[in-house]
């Protein structure tokens, strides 16, 4: 690090604690208010937490309740830190680590790749748009937009793979995610 | 209680109803209705401050002192960012508060309006929790949900930000009891199994402490009669954090001072080599703590704490358990008393050995003159003349503070009113009035340094009007002092702009206040001129003139662990203890 202070030149004590960094999926139960999101972001921008993606939607609207899933890396002593501070907040019910349980959530995303092409690439592109079960859900003499779902991963490696067939450009939702069994959250 | 008002009126039944006596304000275009209702009523007082961080930290001061909920009110956008230092001070020392703000119609608000801000944006992160109220429907939930997140679980600020028109607007008022709160119910009680953990832990201790600190407080005074018990009970020894002083007497032989940067050397040693650290109500502070990964590298540590998420914030503890103090320490004594457990005796009259040699290093030591008034020797003095008075200390932040903290004895909890977390120069000044209101036959004394209380100043006109006889005891020695500390020790003494070249004539300022105004800078008067200040029946401003060159000591440098701190004697002469220390420091 070019920036790091001497210790003995600031009166905080240095970073000191090393430990692996972890990718976890919370999610998030709230009542479905104004600001709740604003408390959430603020929180991990205010506290230096990392969102790697976030999704948000009412999901009860009769119990006023929304559901965000944030995916979020940190050392573990961190994950734990934003579960609590997350519980903290007076507006959320509950908080599950997807990632911590005895049995992980399912977690799956949507996205939508516009490829642009002629000839041989617009032929390729629809051979792997089949191979991953993407289904073109528009299409001109120039391009396709093709929906996709799945986990993360394979929305990854679709994407790249139309990249030197005419990727246009892609939306995503980011990531949503339930818990496996018969338990809700 | 069901009946038909305006928004304004139920903002004045909802703070009776929730039991409030005084409300700290600044009226303002946006709050006009509310000041209307407040007039037509003489139940709720309203405390007419100079500026509205003043009367954030008045109520603070007011709500530190009582355990109430402080109330506050002020108008629209410079009255809301104006309040924004004292929310952020309550929120980082768990004062509980409800905040009352003014806001431009709900028809105009976005469009720029005059005197608009974004008040619920600007103050989220720095409430425990706000509202806009768009509805006059909602409001009477809104301000009664208010109190109760305020005050329970960790208490903190919060702020209601309500529409000139919705404190026009008609609607049905219901009292505190017909509205339920749906969400929000902390937990108190601690888990039995790992109170029951710790107990076995503590019992087996050989070298245990008690860290104690805010949450001793805030829990209320039932909390500190434990913690007494509990020490009593086990004979461990205790210290604290400067937020929870008073906590435990100060004269316990089992006190052993404040602990941190500039904790006591038996305070801060006892941490280090402890085998079992049971730490209740504080947070492991980097004030407190130091260099983390040097932190009482030997101990196992216990923390209860209200807030689940300060365990395992700073420090990995080995048992966390989330609880109010007093409900957690009840179960302890309970289950200590009930298996009839016993302390390691041996092992804890060696651990006391070893303590009192800690002890006779005499840390707080310091030079004493006879041309000049050494700060310490003033606070010493302060403290003499006041023992026999029913007396409340705040304070301002700096030297001044941490002196008071070493040499001011408390012996009662709510009686230290100090801005820790966020460090507020300009705290003490108003924090004192709202002491001197909820105790107004008290001696209430602000100790303050001459550059902090600068930062609030007007104030002394509020404590004119009330007649609040507050004492504000400053310590000038024309420095920022903690500023001109560290550029002493880390910056090669190069004092840039910690000197305060044209101070006013603080004598003649109080004069101008309709105060009383002491200057002292002999030792030899200074005790005539402290009794002089506790007679007057007045605001008084003492400028007690002190040595210019002083540091507080003792001190755990930067990067350092407990078991690394600079004495005050061996850095008696400053300049020596540079030559001495200065690689490591500078």
């Amino acid at each position: 690090m070019s920036n790091a202070t001497p210790a003995s030149a600031s009166h905080y004590p240095a970073a000191t604690v090393k430990e692996k960094i972890e990718r976890h999926t919370l999610s998030v139960l709230v009542d479905n208010e104004p600001g709740v999101l604003a408390r959430v972001i603020g929180l991990f921008s205010g506290r230096g937490y990392n969102i790697d993606s976030l999704t948000v939607s009412e999901t009860e609207h009769e119990k006023h309740l929304s559901r965000i899933t944030i995916v979020t890396s940190g050392t573990p002593m961190v994950i734990e830190q934003i579960r609590h501070q997350l519980e903290r907040l007076v507006q959320i019910r509950r908080v599950v680590d997807l990632t911590d349980s005895a049995m992980p959530g399912i977690e799956r995303e949507l996205a939508m790749v516009k490829v642009r092409g002629k000839g041989e690439n617009r032929v390729e592109a629809l051979r792997l748009a089949d191979a991953f079960r993407a289904r073109v859900i528009d299409a001109g003499t120039e391009s396709f937009i093709f929906e996709i779902t799945g986990a993360s991963e394979k929305i990854e490696s679709f994407i790249n793979l139309m990249l030197p067939l005419g990727l246009v450009e892609v939306s995503r939702t980011g990531v949503v995610a339930i818990s496996r069994g018969p338990e809700g959250m | 209680m069901t009946k038909e008002m305006t928004g304004a009126e139920m903002v004045i039944q909802a703070l009776l109803d929730q039991g409030v006596e005084y409300i700290f304000g600044y009226p303002g275009g946006a709050v006009l209705p509310i000041y209307d209702a407040m007039f037509q009523q003489d139940k709720l007082k309203h405390i007419l401050v100079r500026h509205e961080q003043g009367a954030v930290h008045a109520a603070e001061g007011y709500a530190r002192t009582t355990g109430k909920v402080g109330c506050v009110l002020v108008t629209s956008g410079p009255g809301a960012t104006n309040a924004v230092t004292g929310l952020t001070d309550a929120l980082m020392d768990s004062i509980p508060l409800v905040c009352i703000t003014g806001q431009v119609p709900t028809h105009l608000i976005g469009n720029d309006a005059f005197q608009e801000c974004d008040t619920v944006g600007i103050t989220r992160p720095c409430t425990k929790h706000n509202y806009l109220v768009k509805s006059v429907n909602d409001l009477p939930r809104v301000l009664h949900e208010a109190f109760h997140i305020a005050a329970n679980g960790r208490p903190g600020p919060v702020v209601i930000d309500i529409p000139k028109d919705v404190q026009f607007a008609t609607g049905t008022y219901l009292g505190p009891k017909a509205v339920p709160m749906k969400s929000y119910r902390p937990k108190v009680k601690g888990d039995l199994d790992k109170i029951k953990a710790a107990i076995d832990m503590l019992a087996n201790a050989k070298r245990p402490i008690i860290y104690s600190g805010g949450g001793i407080i805030n829990s209320g005074r039932e909390a500190s009669h434990l913690l007494r018990e509990f020490a009593r009970l086990t004979g461990f020894p205790v210290t604290s954090t400067l937020m929870g002083l008073g906590a435990y007497p100060a004269a316990d032989p089992q006190w052993l001072g404040m602990l941190g940067m500039h904790g006591t050397y038996e305070a801060n040693w006892t941490m280090h080599d402890c085998d079992v650290m049971l730490c209740i109500g504080a947070r492991f502070d980097d004030r407190i703590t130091g260099r983390i990964d040097a932190f009482s590298p030997g101990s196992r540590k216990i923390h209860v704490d209200i807030d689940a998420s300060s365990i395992n914030k700073n420090v990995k503890v080995d048992l966390g358990i989330v609880g109010d103090c007093a409900h957690v320490l009840e179960d302890m004594i309970r289950i200590w008393r009930a298996e009839a457990r016993q302390p390691n005796k041996q092992a804890l009259a060696t651990w006391w050995k070893q303590i009192d040699k800690w002890r006779s290093r005499n840390s707080l030591a310091y030079r004493q003159s006879n041309e000049t008034i050494k700060p310490q020797y003033a606070i010493e003095r302060l403290y003499a003349l006041t023992r026999d008075r029913d007396v409340y200390i705040t304070t301002e932040v700096g030297q001044h503070q941490m002196w008071a903290a070493q040499f001011f004895k408390f012996e009662e909890p709510n009686r230290w009113m100090t801005s820790g977390g966020l460090g507020t120069m300009g705290y003490g000044l108003p924090a004192s009035i709202g002491v001197q209101l909820a105790h107004p036959k008290s001696l209430v004394i602000d100790i303050a340094g001459e550059a902090s209380v600068l930062m609030t100043m007007q104030e002394m006109s509020t404590a004119a009007q009330y007649r609040l006889p507050i004492k504000i005891f400053i310590l000038n020695n024309q420095y920022m002092g903690m500023v001109r500390q560290w550029q002493e020790l880390l910056h090669g003494g190069r004092y840039s702009e910690s000197y305060t070249a044209a101070l006013p004539d603080f004598v003649k300022l109080a004069e101008a206040y309709r105060g009383y105004g002491i200057r002292c800078d002999k030792p030899g008067d200074l005790d005539h001129a402290i009794k002089e200040m506790i007679d007057v029946d007045k605001p008084v401003i003492f400028d007690c003139m002190v040595d210019q060159a002083e540091n507080c000591f003792p001190m755990i440098p930067s990067g350092k662990a407990h078991n690394e701190m600079l004495l005050g004697d061996v850095a008696g002469d400053i300049a020596k203890a540079i030559d001495e220390r200065g690689k490591v420091l500078v």
